[in-house]
């Protein structure tokens, strides 16, 4: 072996390096900053001054045929960091990009490096924009993207956005440039229209997917649905559940018949019941399905199908994941049960049914193992979740009135019961007016597998309702028994204490979303100081100022992004972290429209690491220090 | 179980703020210059002379030194920030004056995006049981679905952007305009209180609008004063006036009892 590969050097803690670990929803590959300079380590081979053409180029193939069997991004980052020959096989021999923020590195420098790409995830917004705490128009363009993989890679197959903004001319281009393109991935993204969908179903002839998951969709006319090509489709994957905008029916349903692959079906609410059912008629044979409407047939629709609607699905004997239900009308709720005993997921998020209704269907799912609901089924309701499904590994409850002072059908006794009967529980989102710390031990105790605990106590400052303390023992507890715990979001009344315990066990935290919390700076210190894994650091609305900010210094480059807003904050205390810090990209955001910050106070922070230096499409409200 | 054992033992360290035996459940603090398991002090807030969030952080802090179980947090407005600005006029954040407003909702919380939001408050209206007056009838947008009988595909409409009978009459003219060939648009609202004429109407091969109310009736749209018409509509269907025929009489019924 050559000298090539005896000397691997380690990232050091201070350097701008990529972080090894992926968040939970992260596609494999990511890019990482180019090696340090040549000469800074005098390790470098001698080789490489003075090479021998053909051994190098023998290496080189080898390499790149072991290359091949490397597909995740940790073992792909380390493999370029040996060095510089590695580093220009493993560019070459990358072709999935993984961006988790897309102003980290210009879309130059990526398809520079990477040349032979051919799927793409590029990563926008931060999620708080999600809740109107970023002011519009913030960002997260995917023209510049498209506009230069559009040169660079005309073979890309697939690109999966999530909170990026894109418009109708981005969605013409991407249909123009990528002749070969399979998949279509938009997550939580806006900013175009029918027409830009039109230009994609059109001209894509490979398309498989095209998922449009929370996406929203202006409706500009024309209807998409029937631009799909004549005969038959290799679609796959279907998803526009949450599409606002009308469909015409027919096309629709020429679309399935002709569509022999098509596995994933999610239909927005726009679709009747009786429409549903002769779209299942058509296609069996799928594994995916959303609903749409589920509740009264429209007066077109065909009368006494009750019957029928069961025996639909009864015939898809491939169902596993059942979605929608989103005008649904109980009465209809009983043509799944035939189906129930196969789901592995069911999503009645959008279905308010009562206790008794949700009841007669959860009996039967005992191998669910993905379930997300309205907190109208009550504790009832969750009790009868964990009785029957021993499986459960993700839950997710939401609130079906999203208000701090109401009475709130789910407490801490649905948590407890969850948490006796789901012992494999991985993840969960629970949203509740009342909880215990009692309840979280419990949790903590009774799943160790958790990796995603989100507990929203939807009223700001609320204690533990039974004690009056704060909640901070409930989630000390998960930190220290949950040893696999990545993902955590903390609520309800909670004192520097609460962080302490996360600086203190939550070795493996990468995510960390905090709101109303904590009484001083030395909250926010002891996470900053004692989470080596954070990644993502979200905080609205706690007492943490400048001395805090500061206290992460040794850390902030290791970190995808840092949000702070409404904290205690000022100007200068933001512009010493810019200073010492000269690649990370610290933006000021102001909630007064079309105004730079012209006073002390900061309302919002968000900060990156960038390659890229400051952008260049920043709107007014964005200072960049 | 073992479960309800264990939780007996974390609250039977005492009652009250923090009662819970920590040495039971190993949960050991080990602060730096602290003695193990004391209490964080909470450290007075940074004098930045900032307004604002400091009376905030100092209302916190007083929170903690007293009983938390009795305060009433209702007294207590979270500003945010400084400036009480809602970013988004969210379906919530109605104005109804004649209702006392519920503790100051802050904008993004709770975390639920605006999507979800927006069809639960759509569900709440159709609840009977529902109370809270946020999402009650004062919402901003009023969307229906608008059918017509022999049209490929249904169409989506605000009431809210109406003020009367009339414009939406217009409105959905022009909208299905290429499927009537010109037999939809009665010059006038049906006359309700003329029998006669309104059999006539109902007799031809005119489109004429009906709807379906809270109650899942089907009606002849235009017996209700609007206002009522938009907070009851649910959707919208146009077919010909014969097929409408069945809907008169209660139609008649309906509008007679209400005037």
């Amino acid at each position: 072996m050559s000298e090539n590969n005896h000397h691997l050097h380690h990232p050091q803690q201070n350097h701008f390096c990529p972080a090894e670990t992926m968040s939970e929803d992260e596609e494999p590959s990511r890019p990482s900053p180019p090696p340090p300079e040549p000469g800074s380590k005098k390790t470098r081979n001698c080789a490489a001054v003075h090479p021998s053409p053909h051994s190098d180029r023998v290496l080189e193939i080898v390499l790149e045929h072991v290359l091949q069997f490397l597909t995740a991004s940790r073992d792909r980052n380390a493999a370029s960091l040996v060095s510089k020959s590695w580093y220009r096989t493993e560019a070459l021999t990358r072709s999935d990009v993984f961006i988790g923020n897309c102003y980290s590195v210009s879309p130059a420098r990526v398809t520079t490096r990477f040349p032979r790409v051919r799927s793409v995830v590029i990563k926008g917004r931060p999620r708080f924009a999600d809740f109107n705490l970023m002011p519009q128009n913030w960002g997260g363009h995917f023209g510049p993207w498209v506009a230069t993989m559009g040169k660079a890679y005309p073979l890309l197959e697939r690109v999966y956005l999530k909170r990026m903004s894109l418009t109708d001319r981005d969605l013409c281009l991407l249909a123009d440039s990528f002749t070969k393109f399979k998949e279509l991935v938009l997550v939580c993204c806006e900013g175009f229209g029918t027409s830009g969908l039109t230009a994609v179903v059109s001209k894509c002839r490979q398309l498989r997917v095209l998922d449009l998951s929370d996406t929203e969709v202006s409706y500009d006319g024309v209807d998409w649905i029937s631009y799909f090509p004549e005969g038959e489709t290799c679609l796959e994957s279907l998803i526009f559940d949450c599409v606002e905008c009308p469909i015409n029916f027919e096309a629709l349903e020429s679309l399935v018949a002709r569509s022999p692959a098509l596995k994933k079906l999610r239909l927005n609410r726009e679709v009747s019941i009786g429409q549903l059912y002769r779209l299942m008629v058509s296609a069996p044979n799928l594994t995916h399905l959303g609903t749409g409407a589920f509740g009264h047939p429209e007066p077109q629709d065909p009368n006494n199908q009750e019957m029928d609607y069961a025996a639909a699905f009864s015939a898809c004997k491939s169902l596993v994941c059942l979605s929608g239900f989103r005008e649904v009308m109980p009465d209809y709720l009983p043509a799944i049960y035939s189906v129930c005993a196969n789901l592995t997921s069911l999503n009645l998020s959008y279905a308010n049914i009562d206790v008794e209704q949700f009841k007669s269907v959860i009996c039967q799912c005992f191998k669910l193992q993905i379930l997300w609901v309205l907190d109208s089924v009550y504790d009832e309701g969750l009790q009868a979740v964990a009785a029957t499904c021993r499986d459960l590994r993700e839950l997710r409850v939401f609130p079906l009135n999203a208000q701090e002072d109401v009475e709130g059908p789910v407490s801490e006794v649905g948590l407890q019961a969850i948490s006796e009967g789901c012992p494999k529980l991985e993840s969960i989102l629970y949203f509740c007016q009342r909880m215990t710390n009692a309840a979280v031990i419990a949790m903590s105790n009774n799943c160790p597998d958790l990796v995603v605990f989100r507990l929203c106590i939807m009223g700001r400052h609320q204690p533990d309702h039974i004690t009056g303390a704060p909640m901070d023992e409930g989630f000390g507890a998960i930190v220290m028994n949950c040893k696999k715990l990545t993902r955590l979001a903390i609520s309800g009344l909670l004192t520097d204490r609460a962080f302490a315990y996360i600086g203190m066990y939550g070795k493996l935290v990468r995510t960390l979303s905090v709101a109303f919390a904590g009484d001083s700076d030395t909250g926010l210190k002891y996470v900053l100081e004692g989470c080596p894994k954070l990644q993502k650091l979200e905080i609205r609305d706690s007492p943490f100022g400048d001395a805090a900010l500061v206290s992460g210094l040794h850390h902030y480059y290791n970190m995808r992004f840092l949000w702070m807003s409404t904290c205690q904050l000022s100007r200068q205390g933001c512009q010493e972290v810019a200073h010492a810090l000269p690649r990370l990209s610290v933006e000021l955001l102001s909630y007064e429209e079309n105004e730079k910050m012209d006073d002390d106070t900061v309302d919002v922070l968000y900060m990156y690491r960038s390659l890229h230096g400051p952008r260049d499409d920043a709107p007014q409200f964005v200072t960049i220090l | 179980m073992e479960v309800s054992r264990r939780t007996a033992n974390l609250l039977g360290g005492g009652g009250g703020g923090r009662g819970l035996n920590l040495k039971e459940t190993e949960l050991c603090l080990g602060l730096p210059g602290g003695g193990g398991g004391s209490e964080v002090a909470p450290e007075a807030p940074k004098a930045n002379g900032k307004r604002g969030y400091s009376e905030t952080v100092d209302l916190k802090l007083n929170l903690h030194t007293k009983e938390p179980a009795t305060l009433d947090l209702k007294d207590m407005p979270i500003k945010n920030g400084l400036k009480e600005k809602n970013l988004l006029a969210s379906a919530d954040s109605t104005k109804d004056p004649a209702k006392p407003p519920a503790k100051a909702q802050v904008v993004g919380w709770p975390p639920v995006r605006s999507y979800r939001k927006n069809m639960m408050s759509n569900k709440n209206n159709k609840d009977e049981g529902s109370t809270d007056q946020k999402t009650s009838t004062a919402s901003a947008v009023a969307f229906v679905k608008v059918s017509m009988d022999g049209a490929p595909y249904l169409r989506k409409v605000d009431l809210k952007m109406y003020n009367s009978y009339d414009q939406l009459s217009d409105a959905l003219g022009k909208m299905f305009s290429s499927f009537t060939m010109g037999n939809y648009g009665a010059q006038e609202m049906i006359d309700f209180m003329n029998e006669s004429k309104l059999m006539d109407l109902l007799n031809s091969s005119e489109y004429v609008p009906t709807y379906e109310d809270k109650d899942g009736d089907w009606m002849l749209v235009g017996d209700v004063p609007w206002e009522m018409f938009v907070e009851s509509c649910k959707r919208l269907r146009i077919m010909k006036g014969s097929e409408a025929i069945g809907l008169a009489p209660r139609a008649m019924e309906k509008c007679k009892s209400r005037s």
